[in-house]
């Protein structure tokens, strides 16, 4: 049984200029203890899947389709109910930590009061296992830095901190939203490391979001690449890289430049991205595909395992024509 | 995060396809202005009450100064709004046409609010920006000044210079204008110190622009959303300042007159069942205001910055 | 290509005030060493990439060559004119003949004025006199090098994407045909499949209009791509200098190895077998940094000489310098 099953999910924003279509019939599953990467550029609808499971959308945006976690439906379930659900089953940890930490408490008050809430803990028992939770995520001298505010540390510290807290409840899922965008290249090692050492730990299943495929590789099992708010391709993360079979999966590998690799120029995707006024007609890549049919712009492919395990793919053309 | 992008991406599919002359901010920001009905309507009201203070003393019978020697003591049953007299809306204790005496009050409280306004705008924005821009020494100087300034009670001092240069018209634009732009330069000083650390004022220092353009071309420009609003926002704080000098009796001079001027008249004679006299020039002046705040208001959200 | 020496940068040191709550008027502001003493060359037809992570001075060390941000001491030979000692009207001159690109395609475009205004703001400020069908020819001609049709002119910026916006801040940096561009994190705003037809384009207007670049960013794949050099700087200071084909294949100082290591390879057969590098620690405080040298609290080689001696720039191998003790 999966841990996590998506189906058909999408997300509609209602806005002053019509309606936007974010994310249109994703599908997807997630076994436990498992990390799925979710790549895709800036408008891909990768951040607004997961914030439609987890009922974190705008006012005015709308999603339909089906969300279940082990086995029980949780898309568009009441605040209170998705609230016990998201303390203590999932958890989501964002870009800028500031953003879910408060400035004005210290961070043992905040750590301590997920604990008293949820678990019934009592206050000191509580710090205590706030600072093993801390010591868990290596920051050092936490019996010290726990009474420290948010903004003493420092960004790769603040994300620790955020990481501790997602973790004070065990969750069975942790939702990691671009962790380490806004942090340096050696801050994201640590960071990346610590995450990939909590999930050997405690077995947690991890989403990441990101649009850095160096991340990806190292850090995920599968790998899910979106664009214009659909599913491009799905496969292990060791075969979308060996052998990508979507275009557009192939145009953003070789556009990313390698340290390990002495090109001397970068192959790039041509045109701009897509636009998510227009009613999604058609693949929303076809407008940039090198090798775009008549079919690619009236009709939207569907999701299709190709012949190897568990690799799917959305396009009309064949993958023999690609190469 | 595709919700704040896709006005972006709509357009940016437009512009690839056709070549015509761009849609600026301006244009966006009056476009979002028509929508709002409260405002549209209060400037279509304004735009009334001015073309009535030029065009109405076409139609009048009696002109702002001659007296009506048949209404004199005797405005409460001989001086009522009427049409066959020719006094649209009655006259005053001294028999004067209230018609004609509201438009030319209107006019002088409207020049007063809006040049008042102008005053302050322009010196306090260039005042403003220049002292956020060159940041520093000059800086706090600048604004120590301002602070000095702001520390003199604005009415005492108005009512000082009236009292000690005579009434006019002039002095009081001069006591209006010298402390009305004190504000101003603040909020626009502050707007600056956010502008001054956007990467296109650092782009326009790389190139070489001087600090005089950099000012006028980079930094006006886009602080003027913010000075139009606080600036309709003034014309009625204005306004509403000559209002209360003349209520005192220090404002314009007989047989000029002005809103405040009349409605003071009005209301001292409100006890003579000449309610007229205080109602017409009162309804100028509540509606006038009314349209002032509402399109302030209008205008603050729709060059509201949020979404660029 | 002719490889002249065109620009010498000797010692340069740049601080910052800081104030610190509970100071007083009179309070001796605490010093922040952004630049600390560093010397390089640069000759025409290179690239110097400039790497580091955030706070590590490579923003100010850009901005304080060309006069951008006042440095404390220091020279900048500009073809053995010193930059540093002209004053505002004389360096205004300067300014034509070295550009810069911005991080934020978008910010660093003023919303209130047209694309053609935009573009044509240096040709106007140094050639006044500039006839106005001449302005519209150059501007319409640079617009085609960068990739933008013509007909956008009387666009406004916000009704252009990124990666366009970004083409717009490089033909504005091109109109003057200056000899040096410095690019300040010019792609890191951008999308990844964006990023490359930005990094192509640069490279390809390098090579047709012989330009020398200052490249500045935090990603070391995207730096080594472009550059013929890369410096790495760690908390205002160079720790090593080299082709970049030599920090990547061989880089000597611990903290450049730490980063190489550190960046992500797209390729999961590689990067899940990695042996990594990992900087225990934080960043020390720039206010506060530490004696000798400034890495050696997060060093895995540091000694007691590290602390009392600052180890100095020194050549390594042809063409290599690096700042450590240790390196053998």
């Amino acid at each position: 049984m999966s841990l996590l099953e998506v189906n058909n999910l999408q997300v509609q924003f209602e806005t002053t200029d019509g309606i936007v279509s974010a994310v249109n019939n994703v599908s997807f599953s997630l076994e436990e203890g498992k990390i799925l990467a979710i790549v895709g550029e800036s408008g891909s609808g990768k951040s607004q899947t997961v914030f439609a499971m987890m009922g974190l959308l705008d006012q005015n945006g709308h999603a339909t389709g089906s969300v279940k976690f082990e086995d029980q439906e949780i898309l568009n379930l009441s605040i209170s109910e998705l609230n016990l659900i998201r303390s203590e089953k999932i958890a989501i940890i964002f870009q800028d930590p500031m953003t879910s930490l408060n400035p004005y408490m210290k961070v043992s008050a905040q750590m301590a009061e997920v604990l008293i809430h949820h678990k019934g803990l009592s206050k000191t028992d509580a710090i205590k296992q706030s600072i093993s939770m801390l010591d868990a995520v290596q920051i050092p001298d936490a019996r010290n830095l726990i009474r420290m505010y948010p903004h003493e540390f420092s960004g790769g510290m603040r994300q620790r901190v955020m990481i501790a807290m997602s973790l004070l409840c065990h969750p069975k899922l942790l939702i990691a939203d671009e962790p380490t965008t806004a942090l340096d290249v050696t801050v994201q090692a640590q960071i990346m490391h610590l995450l990939s050492d909590i999930q050997k730990e405690f077995g947690t299943s991890i989403i990441l979001i990101t649009h850095d495929l160096g991340v990806v590789a190292g850090n995920s099992d599968e790998t899910l690449v979106m664009y214009g708010g659909q599913v491009m391709e799905i496969a292990t993360t060791e075969l979308i890289y060996a052998s990508p079979t979507h275009p557009y999966t192939q145009g953003l590998m070789s556009a990313v430049p390698r340290l390990d690799d002495n090109a001397v120029k970068l192959k790039t995707i041509q045109g701009n991205p897509p636009d998510a006024m227009l009613d999604p007609v058609g693949c929303p890549f076809s407008p940039r595909c090198k090798f775009s049919k008549d079919i690619c712009s009236t009709h939207t492919p569907e999701l299709l395992e190709t012949g190897e395990n568990k690799h799917f793919r959305a396009c009309h053309v064949a993958f023999k024509e690609l190469l | 995060m595709i919700v704040a992008n896709k006005n972006k991406i709509k357009d940016m599919a437009e512009n690839l396809s056709d070549s015509g002359p761009g849609r600026s901010l301006w244009k966006d920001a009056r476009m979002r202005f028509m929508q709002n009905k409260a405002a549209t309507l209060s400037l279509f009201v304004l735009l009334v009450i001015v073309a009535f203070s030029f065009i109405g003393s076409h139609f009048a019978v009696w002109s702002y100064e001659r007296i009506d020697w048949n209404a004199v003591g005797s405005a409460a049953k001989v001086g009522m709004p009427s049409i066959e007299t020719g006094h649209y809306f009655g006259t005053d204790d001294l028999g004067r046409d209230i018609y004609s005496r509201v438009i030319q009050g209107t006019q002088i409280s409207l020049m007063v609010g809006i040049l008042g306004a102008t005053v302050a705008v322009v010196v306090g924005t260039l005042y403003g920006a220049t002292s956020g821009y060159l940041g520093g020494r000059t800086d706090q100087i600048m604004m120590r000044i301002v602070d000095i300034l702001m520390s003199i009670p604005y009415m005492f001092v108005l009512i000082l210079l009236l009292v000690v240069f005579g009434r006019s018209i002039i002095m009081l634009f001069v006591g209006i204008g010298l402390l009305s732009w004190l504000d101003m330069s603040r909020i626009v000083r502050g707007q600056t110190l956010n502008l001054k650390n956007k990467e296109f004022i650092e782009a326009a220092q790389a190139i070489g622009v001087s600090d005089y353009k950099i000012i006028m071309r980079h930094i006006v420009p886009n602080l003027l959303g913010i000075v139009a609003v606080y600036a309709t926002l003034l014309v009625p704080g204005i306004i509403l300042a000559e209002s209360f000098i003349s209520f005192l009796g220090l404002g314009v001079q007989e047989p000029l007159t002005s809103w405040g001027a009349l409605i003071k008249e009005g209301s001292n004679t409100i006890m003579y069942d000449t309610e007229w006299q205080l109602l017409f020039p009162l309804a100028f002046f509540v509606v006038s205001l009314f349209c002032f705040y509402f399109i302030g208001d209008g205008l603050r959200d729709a060059l509201d910055p949020k979404g660029r | 290509m002719n490889h002249e020496t065109m620009m010498q940068v000797e010692n340069l040191k740049v601080h910052f005030d800081v104030s610190s709550e509970g100071d007083m008027l009179w309070t001796k502001r605490k010093k922040l060493q952004a630049v600390n003493g560093v010397s390089f060359e640069l000759k025409s037809g290179e690239t110097l990439g400039i790497v580091g992570e955030s706070g590590c001075g490579k923003s100010t060390l850009a901005r304080a060559i060309i006069s951008m941000v006042p440095a404390e001491t220091g020279r900048v030979l500009w073809f053995g004119k010193d930059l540093l000692a002209l004053n505002k009207t004389e360096m205004r001159k300067h300014r034509k003949e070295i550009q810069m690109i911005f991080q934020d395609p978008l910010a660093s475009l003023n919303p209130r004025m047209t694309i053609g205004e935009i573009i044509a703001e240096p040709l106007k400020t140094h050639y006044p006199k500039t006839s106005k069908a001449d302005i519209k020819a150059r501007v319409g001609d640079v617009m085609n090098k960068v990739g933008l049709l013509e007909n956008l002119i009387n666009r406004y910026p916000h009704e252009f994407s990124g990666g366009q916006c970004q083409r717009i801040g490089i033909a504005r940096a091109l109109i003057l045909k200056p000899k040096l561009i410095i690019c300040d994190e010019p792609v890191s705003a951008l999308d990844v499949s964006i990023q490359a037809q930005v990094i192509n384009l640069l490279m390809d207007l390098q090579k047709e209009m012989g330009l020398t670049l200052i490249f500045i960013a935090h990603d070391l794949s995207i730096v080594k791509h472009i550059s013929t050099k890369i410096m790495v700087l760690y908390m205002g200071n160079i720790v090593e200098l080299a082709k970049s084909e030599d920090i990547y294949n061989h880089p000597r100082h611990p903290y450049t190895q730490a980063l190489i290591s550190a960046v992500p390879i797209p390729d999961p057969k590689i990067e899940k077998n990695k042996d990594l590098i990992l900087i225990e620690g934080d960043l020390p405080s720039p206010i506060n940094p530490p004696s000798g040298c400034v890495f050696r609290t997060r060093c895995k080689k540091a000694q007691d000489i590290c602390s009392q001696e600052k180890p100095e720039l020194k050549k390594a191998a042809s063409s290599h310098e690096v700042a450590c003790h240790f390196n053998d």
